[in-house]
């Protein structure tokens, strides 16, 4: 398999007092594969996925990329954030040279992030600073960022969750472009049920307190999604009753808690 | 009315209220000059040089102090912002010694380094020291973790993701420290200056009021506010917006 992750607990002390916040996440991801993680807020996404970025430690369990089992940060393993995350002492194109440049000459580097920024249509904004463009061209900066050191799986938190409807469905395109052309594994968390119906192949729904992996649905229609109505209805309903209970869950632990206050 | 147009009007009437206080009340130059007399002694001190000489010998020793100033606060800033121990041992003491003016240090310096330049030096160093240790040291605590994951992402670590990420995105405080070290090193040197030996615009200072020459003490004065305004405006402040600005932290 690909990408495993076998029995994976994880846990924070914090004050003596420990908290469970993954319990036994076991999923396989193939290789070519678009992975959504589904969920509420809170219930270990980022931290699921700081786990197999090598940012964070798995208490119990292991997390195996081709065989190799994760112990830190790699460059087979890009990851895009909720925010950019550019560097703004640095120029849109030094951004993207920024992964390559501790290996390769800064012209070939800087070929390199020509292209990928292509790729993600800001070409014409190579000399540009951060904080010169919009959030949502930022956030293309960042996936060409990760995609220039030529990840064989993408990890992305949220990468559109700060970002405006339209601004939204336009990356959505250029991500779904990027798989198709690129082939790469990408595991993509969200709590967005349209975003995850519109880009997976699978949907891994998870439950929450503590964070768990509740079903995995197989989208088996074909792209672009938009075109299939019915499937869409059906599995967006099918997702909004796995998590209504969920959401609940969430809801009473936080009246329960402004309770005792 | 522009800013600028408002603040001619002011000075001028300043100047003038004072020239007109002078003359109607006849007070002694001894007391207080009269502006003309102020800005023809300001010329004389230049055309004589002997301004120009005072304005470079003040110059070398702030030079002097404030490189080593910057250079230890930037290692002492890197050491607490890094070492816990540091930073709740030597972090405390050098917080402790903000609050104290550099120049009582004078009389101790003077005794460890004789009546002579090292130590004004002294003084000049402790005080931008301090500023720039404690600036360096904020910047560093608060790059934001995200960038330090994303480097991490990117296969950054160890003394590498310190010099690319930590240390450039710690640069606007770095910045603003170097402004403040300059203030706090300019005041310190014409305190120690006054306090001590020279040459130096202090000592100058020093020297006509001892001679009872307030034109002379009003015009070094002058030429000690002009500085400071002239070099934090034109020099560091430009920079810091320039740095602001770049790192997308100006509110234009
Ligand atoms: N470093 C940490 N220390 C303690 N608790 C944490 C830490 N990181 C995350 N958590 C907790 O873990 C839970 C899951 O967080 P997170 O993975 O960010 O959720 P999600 O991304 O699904 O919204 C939250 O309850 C959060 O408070
Ligand atoms: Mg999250």
């Amino acid at each position: 398999m690909f990408l495993s992750m076998n029995n994976v607990h994880k846990s924070f002390t914090n004050n003596d007092k420990t908290e469970l916040v993954l319990s036994d996440i076991q999923l396989d991801v193939k290789e070519g594969e678009f992975v959504s993680i589904l969920g509420p807020s809170g219930c270990g996404k980022s931290t699921l996925l700081s786990i197999v970025a090598g940012l964070a430690h798995a208490t119990e369990g292991s997390i195996e990329l081709e065989g190799k089992t994760i112990k830190g940060p790699g460059k087979e393993r890009g990851m895009v954030f909720q925010q950019a995350a550019l560097f703004p002492w640095l120029t849109v194109e030094e951004n993207v040279m920024f992964p390559l440049l501790p290996d390769m000459s800064k012209k070939e580097a800087q070929q390199k992030a020509h292209h990928y920024l292509q790729m993600v249509q800001l070409g014409a904004y190579t000399k540009h600073s951060p904080h010169e463009i919009s959030g949502g061209m930022q956030q293309r900066v960042a996936i060409a960022r990760a995609l220039a050191m030529d990840p064989a799986l993408l990890l992305m938190d949220e990468p559109f969750g700060a970002l405006d409807e339209q601004t939204r469905s336009r990356l959505h395109e250029i991500v779904e472009k990027i798989f198709l052309e690129t082939k790469k594994t990408i595991l993509f968390v969200t709590h967005s049920i349209a975003e995850s119906l519109k880009l997976s192949d699978r949907i891994v729904v998870m439950g929450t307190q503590p964070g768990t992996i509740l079903e995995v649905i197989e989208l088996n229609f074909p792209r672009p999604r938009s075109q299939s109505k019915e499937e869409l209805l059906y599995y967006e309903e099918k997702i909004q009753a796995l998590l209504k209970s969920e959401i609940d869950k969430v809801t009473e632990k936080e009246q329960k808690h402004a309770a005792s206050r | 009315m522009q800013p600028a147009v408002k603040r001619i009007i002011f000075y001028v009437l300043l100047f003038s209220i004072w020239q007109g206080a002078v003359y109607v009340f006849d007070v002694s130059p001894s007391l207080l000059p009269a502006p003309t007399d102020v800005f023809a002694s300001l010329y004389e001190g230049f055309s004589n040089l002997t301004l120009v000489y005072d304005l470079a010998a003040s110059f070398r020793r702030l030079f002097i102090g404030l490189a080593i100033a910057l250079v230890l606060g930037l290692l002492l800033g890197v050491l607490l912002a890094k070492s816990k121990t540091a930073d709740e041992t030597l972090g405390s003491l050098i917080l402790a010694l903000q609050s104290v003016p550099s120049i009582v240090w004078l009389p101790l310096a003077i005794m460890w380094f004789g009546l002579n330049e090292m130590a004004v030096i002294f003084i000049v160093v402790l005080g931008a020291t301090i500023v720039m240790t404690i600036n360096v040291r904020t910047g560093i605590m608060n790059v934001p973790p995200l960038f330090i994951k994303a480097a991490k992402t990117m296969n950054y670590k160890g003394f590498r993701l310190f010099s690319k990420v930590t240390i450039p995105a710690s640069i606007p405080y770095a910045v603003t420290g170097m402004r403040l070290a300059w203030a706090f090193a300019w005041r310190a040197l014409m305190a120690g200056e006054l306090l001590s030996t020279g040459p130096g615009l202090g000592y100058s200072l020093r020297f006509a009021s001892d001679f009872g020459d307030m034109s002379r003490v009003i015009a070094i004065m002058l030429l000690i506010m002009l500085i400071g305004i002239i070099v934090d405006l034109l020099f560091f402040q430009r920079i810091e917006k320039k740095v602001l600005r770049k790192w997308g932290l100006a509110t234009s």
